[in-house]
């Protein structure tokens, strides 16, 4: 019974709403003073209600507690109590001793297992920069699909890792072009969480090898989903995602992480310039073409017509975002907590991305005689994406240079897709396939002496990878458009995506101010 | 009993209720609208593309008076809105019909 009051109470009667307007009343009690009173009642019953409950709960409680410790405290077995239970120090001596030789490793091979695991937990942050970026520079119609589409990205992209992905991605030294790998299993048994598991290289235990792992496969499929943004068909989009994380990722990955074809040419892509950024940039551009652009942005004389995004603090955060994920993308790519490398990386990669900001940002202001954020935001990607093949073989001025050509790249990739009839809402192609293809060069131009890169195997690998891409996206999405389209109707382009696919609204409290 | 609709220039509006305050009135209904007369729009570039916006933000301001007030209110709006730069606004006076006050029934000018 009270407890159905004092719902009453607090569902229909909003306690804030405070007239200040006292000409208004002429001396008659204020709706809200009239509910302080009848509320007040419910708020002591509550309480007490509260009171009730807490009290003996919290009495309670620390008896369950006790209860726990004391059976704990007895020893497991009946046995003899010969054995005493081994103390924590003891315990933890097993666990060095059970390295076998590798015992003097073992901190640290903790300490880069932690890393690794942190690393993995920062790139995931990275979805929620590119949801973020992606929203940001869309129209506020379409912010639903491209969240919806974003939240099923990371998901599918971890479960078919798991499924097949890692074991395609990694059969071991096999120097080919396709080795289909089955699910992971037990990855912690046959040696699998020890020093010897990598050693130095690769300096985690097997699941952690997966999970950091299973965080890149999904970013490289996400870059595609902002080109082919506030057009593309839901469904379409969604079963080639799963193809393009699922099975092109991981072939095309092995060729070069798996000991595949590029393994024997000394092909240096550190972090995943050319495996991710250029593939997932490559096959946004595939589907681009296929898709074609929005409507509305090209009037009917060729010439592009803006479509501004609709919320430009929310790109900003996702760029940052991105910023700071790149951290376990660059950081957790030196697969241990090697200090050295680990240093140098963070601070190449930070100053590319500052570089690649700034110069995004000056050549912007000079093209364009206005400073424009969305190009600045968009060069602090380029620069990261230039320093991901090359952040551990390069020195920090020579960082500085690659994230400076990268903005200016970007800049012009983006004013010149545009031309060219390419509709990329978010520069998603510029950033991550032309300075993808800049990154790996970089790893020859700015190489520290005796990295051993060679132009040769880069122009190769990037060739290969990007080709790949772009044509594993031209025939399957292509595929895709003959057998069920691959484009929303002109109607439920122009109504938004959020209410023609979800029929959902991101901001239902606000209309729109105009139809665009 | 007269409507006054004015379009103002939006940073405006505290100057111009405060004006009419003064007259005694202090009723009224305002909306966020968009428009343009001789004030041209101005150019944005977003990633390289040029465009023109031609609508540019306004208030436009609803004030329903007695008919001997038309005059002063109006005047209050004008001098309390004037920045005697391009895009000032303008000031419209329609004739209203009828007038009730929903909560008391009373119509007229009593409702104004």
């Amino acid at each position: 019974m009270q407890i159905i009051n004092i719902w009453h109470a607090v569902s229909y009667r909003p306690v804030g709403q405070i007239r200040t307007d006292r000409a208004f009343h002429q001396g008659h009690p204020t709706n809200a003073e009239k509910t302080m009173k009848t509320m007040i009642n419910p708020i002591k019953r509550s309480l007490l209600l509260w009171l009730f409950l807490i009290v003996p709960l919290a009495g309670f409680t620390p008896g369950l507690m006790a209860q726990e410790e004391g059976e704990s405290g007895e020893p497991k077995t009946e046995a003899p109590k010969e054995e005493a239970e081994p103390t924590q120090l003891e315990k933890y001596q097993e666990l060095v001793t059970a390295e076998g030789d590798d015992a003097e490793a073992f901190p640290f091979f903790t300490t880069s297992m932690l890393w690794t695991v942190m690393a993995a937990a920062l790139v995931f942050i990275m979805h929620l920069g590119f949801s973020t970026l992606e929203v940001g520079l869309t129209r506020s119609k379409n912010t639903v699909n491209i969240l919806f589409k974003n939240l099923f990205i990371i998901s599918i992209g971890l479960i078919t890792y798991a499924l097949f992905g890692f074991n395609t991605h990694y059969p071991g030294d096999f120097g080919g072009w396709f080795s289909w790998g089955g699910m992971i299993g037990d990855l912690n048994a046959e040696g699998g969480s020890t020093f010897s598991y990598g050693g130095l290289d690769l300096c985690m235990t097997g699941f952690g090898d997966f999970i950091f792992q299973a965080m890149f496969a999904a970013t490289a499929a996400t870059i595609v989903s902002g080109a082919v943004a506030e057009r593309v068909k839901l469904s379409s989009f969604l079963i080639f995602a799963t193809l393009l994380v699922g099975v092109a990722y991981p072939v095309v990955g092995s060729w070069h992480w798996g000991g595949g074809v590029l393994a024997g040419i000394d092909f240096k892509d550190f972090a995943g310039s050319a495996v991710v950024h250029a593939f997932g940039g490559f096959a946004a551009l595939g589907c681009v073409l296929i898709l074609g652009p929005r409507k509305g942005k090209y009037d009917k004389d060729g010439k592009a017509k803006p479509i501004p995004g609709h919320n430009l603090p929310l790109a900003t955060i996702g760029v940052l975002l991105l910023w700071f994920g790149w951290y376990g993308f660059n950081g957790g790519s030196v697969l241990s907590a090697n200090p050295g490398p680990l240093g140098l990386v963070f601070t190449t990669t930070s100053l590319a991305a500052a570089a690649g900001a700034i110069s995004a940002s000056l050549i912007s202001w000079i093209v364009f005689s206005k400073p424009d954020l969305s190009m600045g935001l968009n060069g602090a990607l380029a620069g990261l994406v230039g320093i991901t093949a090359n952040a551990d073989i390069v020195l920090p001025g020579s960082s500085i240079i690659i994230g400076l050509v990268a903005g200016g790249i970007v800049v012009f990739s983006v004013i010149a897709l545009d031309k060219a009839g390419i509709d990329d809402p978010v520069g998603a192609i510029s950033v991550h396939g032309t300075c993808g293809i800049w990154g790996i060069l970089a790893a020859y131009f700015f190489q520290i002496e005796g990295s051993g890169v060679i132009l040769a195997s880069q122009i190769k690998g990037i060739a290969l990878v990007g080709g790949a891409a772009f044509v594993f996206s031209i025939v399957v999405f292509g595929a895709i458009k003959a057998i069920m389209g691959v484009r929303v109707s002109e109607e439920e382009e122009v109504a938004g995506l959020d209410i023609s696919e979800h029929g959902q609204e991101a901001y239902p409290e606000f209309t729109a101010s105009t139809d665009h | 009993m007269k409507k006054i609709e004015a379009i103002i220039k939006p940073f405006k509006l505290e100057e111009v209720k405060d004006a009419l305050a003064e007259q005694g009135l202090a009723g009224m209904t305002v909306t966020e609208v968009k428009g343009f007369g001789r004030q041209k729009g101005h150019t944005e570039v977003y990633r390289g593309s040029e465009y023109t916006v031609d609508f540019l933000p306004k208030i436009k301001l609803e004030i329903v008076v007695g008919d001997d007030q038309v005059e002063a209110a109006s005047k209050a709006i004008i001098a309390s809105a004037k920045t005697g730069k391009i895009g000032d606004g303008k000031v419209f006076v329609l004739p209203v019909e009828q007038a009730t006050r929903i909560r008391t029934d009373e119509t007229g000018e009593e409702a104004v």
